[in-house]
């Protein structure tokens, strides 16, 4: 569960949100208790000045059960929240005090309350209102209390008057102690802290629970899709892409993946299909090769035999037999020798036109039973291409077979087309030779790119320096970069020999508008290509105008049941077959490999109940 | 020094039933035929008996029949050699005569078959004798074969193109060739039209004896223009078989490729 990377981010998340709002919350609430607790001693201290102001003129007179009064009245007053009045004489003596048990009872100046100011011997005069306050819990411990000591001070009313009780050299003649509760003040904080600790928890949780969803629908649901993609790519299924459109990383992972995942599908088809040729091949091989040597026995004593039996007519008669069908056993062998062999076909210049009249022609009689109306839309121009006619044959005689098939007894519409059709080489052409402005080799023989020798650069980007290697096939964009670069950045390219730039700042690239880099290619041309990392524009002016290749295309289009969209990157794989008993399940495998060995290319379109059609372009010279 | 026990024919093949029936035939013809059922016994067998002409398989075990050939040549034992092999396919033909075969045999075959090779290597055997006489001047040297002529191309022994300046080829059969065949009767050719291909027959050579030879094509391409004047005049191409004996011109469909699997002439002659 842990092992999650949405927990951890929820966990991480939280933890730092417990961390600065918790901080904040302590804060907050010590500074609200420290206001609060301020303002009391601030209402406090004002009151204990009243109570002092208003016994100034009793005491003067020593009106001493008039200020017994006064304070007992006050003491009651405030709904009980003061506590106690007290004064003390100089030595420590309580004259008065609202609760008249303390009276005449004598406090120790060593007492920590006293001990601010009496800590030295002679007992400091002026203290700051704020620290003659003092907080303590009252003796059953239950509540806090606030003290605030008022010193009261010696005046010329004080020794000038009659009784002469305080001499002029006496400058403070005794405290005031008032004592309140600190009840309110201290419910108020209390519900602070409640409240402030009540909102942090809920803050804490609210955030993640937030992040938690949008890690939910941001990271966690996609993350599943690529896990579920790539568990579907170990089982070997490779047709179903990601359904995550975003255009964040994961987005850009999901389509990379996608992409990849056809390309390893394509390139699953080409392998299997080579391997399974491959296999077909060696099992043919072995075959033929096994059965070469019995039939060589018989051959060569039936045909022994026939020789020396020239006066019996009987027996030479039955003899020609055994050496006639042993002969047609020779030919059937070499035929499967090289329908498996096909890795050489025996090329020569043809004419497809011809080809395609003749396998017409052979197949025209199942077309009528069929009653299959035919359409044929040749060009009866089409340039010679080199390749084997009878393999050409074949794979017209195959896909013409299929589509009878694929129309039933219903009838239908074969259509046949050819044209000729022109390709620009682009990602087909390879570059053999490159130079800088100043005639350095580019070509490097040591890296190759698909087997073949790839196109050096320096190149620069801040302060990185490495090698770039291009794709020699021109168009294709499998470069090698042997430096990090990151998105979108725009490359620098020097000659690795003489160091001179290959770019062209003046010229842009079509597509993103970056500078574009030159490479010189002896006698054709130069070849321009766009200095942005990824960008794949790339243009070579002379092969594109000079070079552009010929094909043959030819089409064969049916009106049948069509083929399913599954089935449609399997028929050409070998063994597959939706026809059951009727069909091996190799004929559109060896359709594929005789086209693959013409250098040629062969698609197919289909939709169900509509018709099928197969394209199949072949060039017409062969690609050098 | 005892002299060495001779042998007419050597045959080299891991099934017996092929021994059995070359043997059969062989020997009904009065051949004297000795056999190995490996190419490493047979080179032990060679140092002890003196063989005409050894007809080996390809395809065996330990040692194929390529690899014998290598190791006669290392040897420095020069009997001519005919290939055959069960996998029968054209670029094992070609295959085995740019390694030095005099002849090449596909599995299955008839008894004529393999009578008129071997008939055909038992001429090329009694040529080069004569000619290591020459050399050695025991009889008055007088041209045995004509070479092919510089900037010719062969496939063995067999045939010859030359390349002409419009882009065809001419292609016709070594004079050491029809040398072997010896009494040319009538030749065989094929269609306008119709294409030949390189290590596949091309042409069959009848003999006053009723063999049949065959030709294998040096190069592979459709026939322009058959040599016509050979069907009336066989003895043309005995006469003049790098010239006006030329069997076909065609328009080659894969000349560089091919090219490779033949030896130029000219490189003979050095």
């Amino acid at each position: 569960m842990l092992q999650k990377i949405g927990i951890k981010l929820i966990v991480a998340v939280a933890l730092t949100a417990l961390v600065t709002i918790g901080v904040f919350s302590y804060f907050q609430t010590r500074n609200q208790k420290e206001a609060m607790i301020e303002i009391v001693k601030h209402n406090g201290t004002q009151l204990s000045e009243i109570i002092k102001m208003s016994l100034h003129d009793d005491m003067l007179l020593n009106q001493r059960k008039h200020i017994y009064k006064l304070i007992n009245r006050i003491g009651n007053a405030g709904e009980g929240c003061i506590k106690k009045i007290r004064i003390f004489n100089k030595a420590g003596e309580v004259i008065y005090s609202s609760d008249s048990v303390d009276i005449g009872t004598k406090v120790d100046l060593k007492d920590e309350n006293c001990y601010l100011c009496h800590a030295a011997n002679k007992p400091l005069e002026k203290v700051p209102a704020s620290d003659r306050t003092r907080i303590f819990k009252s003796e059953s411990g239950s509540e806090r209390l606030l003290g605030i000591i008022n010193p009261i001070y010696n005046e010329p009313s004080c020794y000038n008057s009659a009784c002469h009780t305080h001499p002029k050299s006496k400058k403070v003649l005794g405290v005031l102690d008032v004592t309140f509760c600190l009840k309110l003040a201290d419910q108020a904080i209390q519900k602070n802290q409640f409240t402030n600790l009540v909102l942090a928890i809920v803050s804490i949780l609210a955030f993640s629970l937030l992040i938690g969803l949008f890690v939910k629908k941001w990271i966690d649901k996609p993350v599943k899709k690529l896990v579920e993609a790539t568990n579907r790519v170990a089982i070997g299924e490779l047709n179903q892409p990601i359904d995550y459109e975003s255009k964040d990383e994961l987005g850009i992972l999901a389509r990379s993946f996608n992409n990849m995942m056809k390309k390893l599908a394509e390139m699953r088809v080409q392998l299997f299909q080579s391997d399974k040729m491959a296999s077909l091949g060696r099992l043919a091989a072995g075959v033929a090769h096994e059965i070469n040597n019995p039939l060589t026995g018989v051959l060569t004593y039936s045909s022994f035999l026939l020789k020396r039996a020239k006066d019996n007519p009987e027996l030479q008669k039955d003899l020609e037999v055994i050496v006639r069908e042993t002969k047609r056993s020779r030919e059937i062998v070499k035929g499967l020798l090289d329908f498996a062999r096909q890795s050489t076909p025996k090329k020569n210049k043809i004419d497809i036109t011809e080809v395609i009249q003749n396998s017409l022609s052979v197949i025209s009689n199942q077309l009528k039973i069929h009653k299959i109306k035919l359409e044929k839309e040749i060009d009866a121009d089409l340039p010679q291409i080199t390749g084997d006619a009878n393999q050409i044959q074949q794979v017209l005689l195959n896909l013409i077979v299929n589509a009878i098939d694929a129309m039933g007894d219903n009838g239908g519409t074969l259509k046949i087309k050819s044209e000729k059709i022109s390709l620009i080489p682009y990602g087909v052409k390879q570059i053999k030779r490159a130079t800088c402005p100043k005639g350095h080799n580019l070509m490097d023989d040591e890296h190759k790119i698909d087997g073949m020798p790839s196109i050096k650069l320096l190149a620069k980007s801040g302060k990185n320096e490495g090698f770039v290697h291009l794709d020699p096939i021109y168009g294709r964009h499998q470069h090698h970069y042997g430096i990090q670069l990151k998105e979108n950045e725009i490359l620098k390219l020097y000659c690795p020999v003489c160091g001179v730039s290959l770019i062209d700042e003046e010229e842009k690239g079509p597509h993103c508008g970056a500078p574009v880099y030159k490479i010189l290619i002896p006698n054709q041309g130069t070849l321009v290509g766009c200095t942005k990392y990824q960008c794949s524009w790339q243009k070579w002016d002379y092969i594109d105008s000079k070079g552009q290749q010929d094909y043959v295309k030819i089409q064969i289009s049916d009106t049948g049941h069509g083929i399913k969209e599954e089935y449609l990157n399997k028929i050409f794989e070998p063994f597959f077959s939706t026809k059951g008993q009727k069909g091996t399940g190799l004929g559109l495998a060896i359709v594929w490999g005789i086209i693959d060995n013409h250098n040629g290319k062969i698609s197919v379109e289909s939709k169900v109940g509509k018709g099928t059609t197969f394209t199949i372009q072949l060039p017409v010279n062969e690609l050098t | 020094m005892v002299d060495k026990k001779t042998y007419d024919l050597l045959i080299i093949d891991d099934e017996q039933v092929i021994i059995d029936a070359i043997a059969r035939i062989a020997g009904g013809e009065g051949f004297t035929v000795d056999s190995s059922l490996s190419a490493i016994n047979a080179l032990k067998q060679i140092e002890n008996v003196n063989y005409k002409l050894i007809i080996t398989d390809i395809m065996m075990p330990e040692m194929d029949g390529f690899q014998f050939l290598e190791e006669l040549e290392k040897r420095r034992i020069s009997v001519p050699v005919i290939l055959t092999t069960g996998f029968s396919t054209v670029e094992m033909a070609v295959k085995s005569l740019l390694k030095g075969a005099i002849g090449y045999i596909p599995k299955p075959f008839t008894a004529e078959e393999i009578l008129s090779v071997i008939y055909r290597g038992m001429e090329y055997r009694r040529i080069e004798k004569e000619l290591k006489n020459n050399l050695f001047g025991k009889k008055n040297s007088s041209i045995i074969y004509v070479p092919c002529p510089p900037k010719y191309y062969r496939l063995g022994h067999n045939s010859w193109i030359n390349i002409d300046n419009e882009g065809l080829v001419f292609v016709g059969a070594t004079d050491l060739y029809l040398k072997t065949i010896k009494s040319l009767k009538k030749i065989e050719l094929m269609k306008f039209e119709e294409n030949i291909m390189q290590g596949s027959v091309c042409a069959k050579f009848e003999t006053e004896e009723s063999l049949i030879h065959h030709l294998l094509a040096p190069l592979s391409g459709m026939i322009v223009e058959p040599n016509y004047k050979l069907i009336d005049e066989p003895l043309l191409i005995e006469k003049d078989p790098y010239f006006r004996g030329w069997l076909y011109r065609i328009l080659p469909s894969n000349l560089e490729a091919e090219l490779k699997n033949l030896s130029s002439c000219s490189s003979d002659r050095i």
